[in-house]
């Protein structure tokens, strides 16, 4: 018989710990397919962040390294620059991402540091249980703006994929999500330009998925792929905000 | 063939001639010799000198180089080691060897350029959190400088653990004439365990976390175990004068030259007086100072700083004589007059 779709060979066996309609996973499957069919697994260190997504070494079967929360982008530049012939990327969270980690993110993408970052929105804190993140939405409640984001006082949402745009050296960047199987198939044809970008030499390559949180949101699953379609989606921009020079771009 | 050399470019030199290809850091004085050396010679060997944003950044890049198993390195001063203590303490429970040099200045705060030791609670008790120990090398000659740098590599890979050079301002900006003798070090294993790419091998994780307090136990009663090992094996020190010594100074890098001078300065009085010096403050050298407590009548911690090692010295000598303690701060030295003096006011009754 002949299998039509089987596991890839970028994950593991072992089952995700991921909240039920959670899009972690659904991350995970396309960076694992990636790797698989660019013949990657062996030459890859994936750089792990602390957030929900903190044992995804478990998950991903290349080399991982642990990061502290935050520094994931550092630690990626570190073993870039040891080890220039691997292909490094680093998975984080918003949080670890866009708030403790903005000066690494930043100065990676200034430095056009030859790795990949795939940035996972979901507009909160999921792993300490669902406070304000730097990409929380105005009027957003949680657990720490319990009467929804001021913004006067708590700021705005960092749009930080458009941000970086505006840097020489993050080459490609784009923003995409998974809430649809057409939304899944356009975000890893993005995916596998990021990690192109990499293997190419061309600079940093940032990718931001908006993910769900079900569990901290406070809504069920199929509430929450509603949730992130029209509450999240209007106040990101989407797509391919940056492509090389040589695709006919370098201009936000 | 000797050359004069600066403290902080003989450091430089040193870690790459011992296979150092990997250098990330951030300018303060008065460290920044370190980098500006590793900036100019690494590109002819094929390393890589790279500015980080930050100390945090820094510490997390030399993290990145060594988990994927090359010899790497940082250099900082007080403020910027400060901003690394996180990072310690992770690099500790991955236990992922990297060499760290604080070249100590006044504090707290942003403080003075001046040298001190005051450091010494944060390099040897663990700064960051977590029940964690660097093998610390306390160098006090340029030289020294030079033969710690280069053992410090092989320390940190034979027992996959941070070591940290502890020099201050003065060591660091001194010059004198150095020899870099070539030397056979260590038997090392290939590192195995590290996530450099998982070509023909089963892959390979480094992580700093366990998910129960049972393995967080056991991991740490390991981490613990290595530590002992390093304890009973790696103390060193260095005497001067204390055979037939009835007192001895206690005094490392900068402080322990000055007292040096004391020393000979006593002794021209008669006074039979010894320097204890340690070379690694962690493992405190408490062996040879325990070997010396029946013949020693007192005991002087002299320090840049207002007074931390004491505290190790006190614990050694547990109350079988007094100890003093002289020190200066904010970037100040003693002259060895002072020190003699303030020997003589504590241990000699003001005689
Ligand atoms: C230095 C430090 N500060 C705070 C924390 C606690 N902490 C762990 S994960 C996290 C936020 C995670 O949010 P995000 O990065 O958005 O990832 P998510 O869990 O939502 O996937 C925080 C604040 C920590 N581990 N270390
Ligand atoms: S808490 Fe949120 S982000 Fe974390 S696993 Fe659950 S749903 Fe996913």
């Amino acid at each position: 018989m002949k299998a039509i779709f089987t596991k890839t060979a970028g994950l593991s066996d072992r089952p995700f710990h991921y909240c039920p309609g959670c899009t972690h996973g659904i991350i995970h499957r396309l960076i694992g397919e990636l790797l698989e069919e660019m013949n990657l697994i062996e030459h890859t260190i994936g750089v792990a962040p602390v957030g929900c997504s903190g044992f995804c070494e478990n998950y991903f079967t290349c080399d991982m390294i642990g990061a502290a929360h935050g520094r994931a982008v550092a630690v990626a530049t570190g073993a870039k620059r040891a080890r220039p012939d691997r292909f490094i990327f680093t998975y984080q969270g918003d949080g670890d991402g866009a708030s403790i980690g903005l000066a690494e993110t930043m100065s990676a993408a200034a430095r056009g540091e030859k790795i990949t970052s795939i940035f996972v929105n979901n507009c909160i804190y999921g792993m300490t249980g669902g406070q304000m993140a730097p990409t929380s939405l105005v009027g957003q409640k949680t657990s720490t703006s319990p009467y929804g984001r001021d913004a006067a006082t708590m700021g705005y949402p960092l749009d930080l994929p458009k941000v970086l745009t505006q840097i020489e050296g993050a080459v490609y960047v784009a923003s995409v999500s998974v809430d649809s199987p057409q939304a899944i198939k356009d975000a890893k044809k993005v995916l596998r330009k990021a990690f192109q970008v990499q293997l190419d030499g061309l600079g940093y390559s940032f990718v931001s998925i908006l993910s769900t949180c079900p569990t901290n949101w406070g809504v069920n699953p199929v509430e929450a792929l509603e949730w992130l379609q029209t509450k999240m989606k209007p106040h990101f921009a989407l797509g391919e905000l940056k492509v090389p020079a040589t695709e006919g771009g370098s201009e936000a | 063939m000797a050359l004069l050399m600066k403290g902080n470019e003989a450091i430089a030199e040193a870690a790459i001639q011992a296979g150092c290809r990997l250098f990330y850091g951030y300018p303060i004085t008065p460290s920044t010799e370190i980098p500006e050396y590793m900036a100019k010679k690494m590109k002819a060997v094929g390393g890589t000198y790279l500015q980080a944003e930050s100390e945090i950044a820094a510490i997390y890049m030399v993290y990145g180089a060594g988990a994927v198993g090359e010899r790497v390195m940082t250099g900082t001063s007080s403020p910027g080691f400060s901003l690394m203590q996180e990072g310690l303490s992770f690099l500790f429970a991955a236990e992922i060897p990297c060499v760290i040099v604080d070249v100590m200045r006044g504090g707290p705060g942003l403080g003075g350029l001046g040298p001190t030791q005051a450091d010494y609670f944060q390099l040897t008790k663990g700064g960051g959190h977590g029940d964690y120990h660097a093998i610390v090398l306390a160098p006090f000659s340029v030289q020294e400088m030079v033969d710690l740098t280069k053992e410090a590599f092989d320390l940190a890979d034979y027992y996959r653990n941070l070591v940290i050079i502890a020099a201050d301002g003065i060591l660091g900006q001194m010059m004198e004439p150095v020899e870099f003798p070539p030397v056979a070090g260590r038997k090392l294993e290939p590192k195995t365990w590290a996530a450099s790419g998982a070509e023909g091998r089963p892959k390979n994780n480094v992580l700093s976390y366990y998910l129960t307090p049972e393995l967080g136990e056991a991991e740490n009663l390991r981490w613990g175990e290595k530590m002992s090992r390093i304890k009973e094996t790696e103390q060193r020190f260095v005497e001067y004068e204390m055979e037939d010594a009835d007192y001895a100074f206690v005094a490392f890098g900068t402080s322990s030259r000055i007292t040096e001078t004391a020393v000979d300065m006593l002794r021209e009085e008669g006074i039979k007086v010894g320097l204890y010096r340690p070379v690694t403050l962690w493992p405190f050298p408490e062996k040879g100072l325990t070997a010396r407590l029946n013949q020693i009548k007192g005991w002087m911690s002299i320090e840049l700083s207002a007074g931390q090692m004491v505290d190790d010295v006190k614990l050694v000598v547990n109350g079988k004589a007094p100890v003093g303690f002289y020190g200066r701060q904010g970037g100040m030295t003693p002259e060895p007059e002072e020190v003699a003096a303030a020997f003589k006011a504590q241990l000699l009754g003001g005689e």
